[in-house]
């Protein structure tokens, strides 16, 4: 099973989605930048083909306590769930980043949910659509819906049980310059999924390289 | 005049691209690939690269400081920076650096731009 998981996306393909990745996530730290007037620092995006379980451990390697998860499902030429995800502590400063410093308290915690899913709605969206685009592909993008619990209660996302085990794992983290906030942005795809996305990742692959260039380098 | 170009990427296949881009663009000029810092460091002593392209986001160390850094020691040398993040921080930072800013996708009109004024900046050196 490992080593059929890991053959499903070579070298190229991996790096081919991770490019992808992070020009949807620079697109939408732009958008975010502009919301909380702050710069976002991201990291370099990974990208593995692992079981829901290891996934979650990945989460677990930086964080412990209670997580706030944005969730939104993609469907039509490509089909998965997107997940922004910061720990629950974090997510009252993120509100107040962009509802700007003015707000009370009493009313950042009544605006906290409609703000946490518009903050979503636009990182996400702005994600997907540059991969979306990228790929040549439309996708429709189910409206933002807030999960909270540990990463393992947000990856297995109550009744879904019929996906198959294999997911596809984007992990990036972003971070404010000035305020304590940071998360991740996930991305969950099945085994079938993941195929139409591999045969999509070929043609792209194809379109930005010269064939004769094509010789296999580990990199 | 023939001129050797340095690709700083982490990404295999955003140095492809960038090489086809290249080629459609300056079919003359050569291409020489890094996929780190310490490759591009590696490169630029022994390759004597004429211009470099720097992706921003690579592991290790970023592609803003090495442009700053390659500016520093081979200040006629045009460096570019590439980057996804096109956040205005990381802009005016590749400015202030003495470089050029792509952002990613990089289009050939946009590489075809930075690769002239670098010409132009050579034969007048």
């Amino acid at each position: 099973m490992e080593q059929h998981r890991s053959q499903i996306l070579n070298d190229l393909e991996r790096d081919a989605l991770s490019e992808l990745v992070n020009l949807g996530v620079g697109k939408a730290a732009a958008n975010l930048r502009e919301m909380v007037k702050d710069e976002v620092l991201l990291s370099v995006p990974s990208v593995t083909v692992v079981s829901r379980a290891e996934a979650s451990l990945l989460i677990n390697e930086h964080e412990t306590g209670r997580l706030v998860a944005i969730h939104q499902r993609f469907s039509g030429d490509l089909k998965g769930r997107a997940l922004l995800i910061f720990p629950e502590a974090n997510s009252l400063e993120l509100v107040r980043a962009v509802t700007g410093g003015d707000v009370p308290l009493d009313d950042i915690v009544d605006l906290g949910q409609e703000a946490l899913s518009e903050t979503g709605n636009i990182i996400l969206n702005g994600c997907l659509g540059t991969i979306g685009n990228m790929l040549r592909r439309t996708m429709q993008v189910s409206l933002p819906e807030i999960m909270r619990g540990n990463s393992s209660e947000l990856l297995s996302l109550g009744g879904d049980q019929g996906y198959g085990e294999a997911v596809l794992f984007l992990f990036i983290n972003f971070s404010l310059r000035e305020r304590a906030v940071r998360g991740y942005i996930a991305m969950l795809m099945d085994l079938p999924a993941l195929t139409s996305l591999r045969d999509l990742l070929r043609q792209y692959i194809h379109r930005m390289s010269d064939e004769t260039d094509s010789i296999h380098v580990e990199s | 005049m023939s001129y050797k170009v340095l690709i700083v990427d982490d990404s295999k296949l955003a140095r492809m691209s960038v090489t086809k881009l290249l080629r459609a663009l300056q079919p003359d000029w050569s291409p020489i690939e890094a996929a780190n810092a310490e490759e591009a460091v590696a490169a630029l002593v022994g390759g004597r690269p004429d211009v470099v392209l720097v992706d921003f986001n690579m592991p290790g160390k970023d592609g803003l400081t090495l442009a700053a850094e390659i500016h520093a020691t081979h200040p006629n040398v045009p460096v570019a920076v590439i980057s996804a993040n096109i956040q205005t921080e990381i802009v005016s930072r590749a400015r202030a650096v003495g470089a050029t800013f792509l952002s990613k996708p990089l289009t050939e009109q946009a590489l075809g731009d930075f690769l002239s004024s670098a010409k132009a900046q050579l034969s007048s050196a």
